[in-house]
């Protein structure tokens, strides 16, 4: 099992839940997160008076799924999360130990 | 008396008490999220205090007997003798006690104006002392100068419709006080090159609050008339132009100056407009009102940016909007006032009578410079007794939890 964690841009979200719902993920969980990367922040002014503003709103989305649907999943996304300019964001893919459903106590991959 | 015009004061008053709920939105916006809250309290606590204060000696200092042409007696303590009969010299169609009433709406907005200079950092306790001593000693003796039956600014012949001098620049005035004496919000360092930044958490609060003041400046303005009539809707006209004026000369200088119209400087032009036509709205034309809105939308731009070069933080710009909006609209009145618009008022120098811009400058002046010395005193001496300011621990939680325990926002 992988845990697939992956940063894009929020109006993004939409498209790639809808691609997600296609391929019959079995659950995500969102965040609105704040970050930068490469690019940095951008420059904001009040009144006159300019900030730079160093986190960007991103949103994260983390599912676990099997891991011979990784691949299938980390290509949707980023088809469907790619605008091709700077800030579209990156993907972690991360081993998971164990699973457990809260409800009934149920374990490993039936548990997802 | 007459019932149409005690209806319309008595709509009026309630129009500008809705002003200080407004104010209190339009600054909670542009202060940081931790600071939301205590911000907002300094505006509406003003409604009780203030309030009471009025009935109690307020109005009997600003509006009663005449004692030297500088303050009222204390015959009307506790309203004794304000009630249904009018009081010819301020109104001959409208109870004495509607009067009064509405003028406590303006009581309670001059003072809650002066609190965006030091928000973010001001001790709850020593602010309620501070109120306690303006009101007590500047407001109600320059009220009384440039409205009372009998005050010397009245008497000079000053022009002053709805407060520009009385409101706007005596509360602008004792914000640059503040600012001075409180010094900068920790971590100020101007523009930009600080390292913490200063961004308005909730700017559609502040849009909200702005529209709320233009809709309540209606009854500042327009009920100024004190009758529902013709000069009312003539105030009313020139209040509206001139606002309207003043947010496309704020939004398209700072287009052109630094390259975007922003949301926050169309509520601050819209700001700017109402306060520099508040003097001049029941003495000018339509056309002048919007020459009045392009003048203040831009100057009041420039004095904003002009308190970085100048090295003073005042938080929400309270000396850049309302001290120098005031003397825009005060001296601009001197120019446009003419006697077609309100036979009572005055001509301005445009209309044959120069005289009026130097009455107008002496209002001014003796406002600005009453205001700065009383307001810095009684900072000084509080600063030295009570303290101004949460301690910079207080500071950086943010006020919302060090002087009211309670937080706006939730999750």
């Amino acid at each position: 099992m992988k845990k697939i964690e992956a940063i894009i841009q929020p109006f993004k979200l939409e498209p790639v839940k809808e691609a997600l719902h296609g391929l019959s993920v079995q659950g995500m969980t969102v965040t609105e997160v704040k970050g930068f990367g490469r690019q940095k922040g951008i420059r904001e002014v009040y009144r006159g008076m300019e900030y730079q503003v160093d986190f960007l709103p991103k949103v994260k989305i983390e599912i676990v799924a099997p891991a011979d649907k990784v691949k299938i999943i980390v290509d949707t996304i980023v088809e469907k999360a790619r605008t091709g300019r700077i800030g579209d964001g990156k993907i972690f893919v991360y081993p998971v130990a164990e699973v457990i459903r809260i409800r009934t106590g149920e374990t490993g991959e039936s548990a997802v | 008396m007459n019932p149409a015009d005690t209806a319309f004061v008595l709509v009026s008053a309630a129009l500008v008490m809705l002003m200080t709920p407004g104010l209190a939105l339009f600054y909670g916006g542009m202060v940081r999220s931790k600071n939301v809250l205590a911000t907002i309290m300094q505006n509406f606590i003003l409604l009780g205090v203030v309030g009471v204060l009025w009935a109690i000696y307020g109005y009997s200092l600003a509006f009663g007997p005449d004692v030297g042409h500088f303050i009222g007696n204390l015959d009307w303590v506790g309203l004794a003798g304000v009630g249904a009969e009018p009081f010819k010299a301020y109104s001959e169609t409208i109870p004495h006690q509607t009067f009064m009433i509405y003028q406590a709406m303006f009581a309670i907005i001059t003072p809650a104006l002066i609190t965006g200079a030091w928000a973010e950092r001001m001790k709850f306790s020593t602010f309620l002392v501070f109120m306690v001593l303006w009101s007590t000693i500047v407001y109600n003796p320059v009220a009384h100068w440039v409205w009372g039956d009998g005050g010397w600014l009245k008497n000079l012949g000053a022009l002053d419709f709805a407060g520009g001098t009385v409101v706007h620049i005596n509360a602008g005035i004792a914000a640059l006080a503040a600012a001075l004496v409180m010094g900068p919000r920790k971590g100020y360092a101007g523009y930009g090159n600080g390292a913490e930044a200063f961004i308005p958490h909730n700017l559609p609060m502040t849009v909200l609050g702005a529209g709320l003041l233009w809709f309540g400046w209606f009854g500042f303005n327009a009920g100024s008339a004190l009758a529902a009539g013709a000069l009312a809707s003539s105030a009313f006209t020139a209040t509206h132009l001139a606002t309207c004026a003043a947010v496309l000369s704020w939004v398209g200088t700072e287009w052109i100056a630094r390259g975007k119209p922003t949301t926050l400087g169309a509520a601050s032009g819209a700001v700017a407009g109402l306060v520099a036509i508040t003097p001049a709205a029941g003495y000018v034309g339509p056309m002048s009102a919007i020459i009045i809105g392009l003048v203040a939308g831009i100057i009041c731009y420039l004095a904003v940016l002009a308190k970085v070069k100048l090295g003073y933080d005042d938080s929400l710009d309270v000396v850049g909007v309302h001290c120098v909006g005031g003397v825009v609209g005060a001296m601009l009145t001197g120019l446009f006032a003419t006697k077609l618009v309100n036979p009572a008022g005055g001509d301005g120098l445009f209309f044959g009578n120069p005289g009026q811009l130097w009455i107008q400058a002496v209002a001014v002046g003796v406002t600005l410079i009453y205001s700065f010395v009383v307001s810095f005193i009684l900072f000084k001496v509080l600063d030295a007794t009570m303290g101004l300011r949460v301690t910079p621990e207080e500071e950086m939680a943010g006020l919302d939890i060090s002087e009211h325990q309670e937080t706006g926002y939730s999750m």
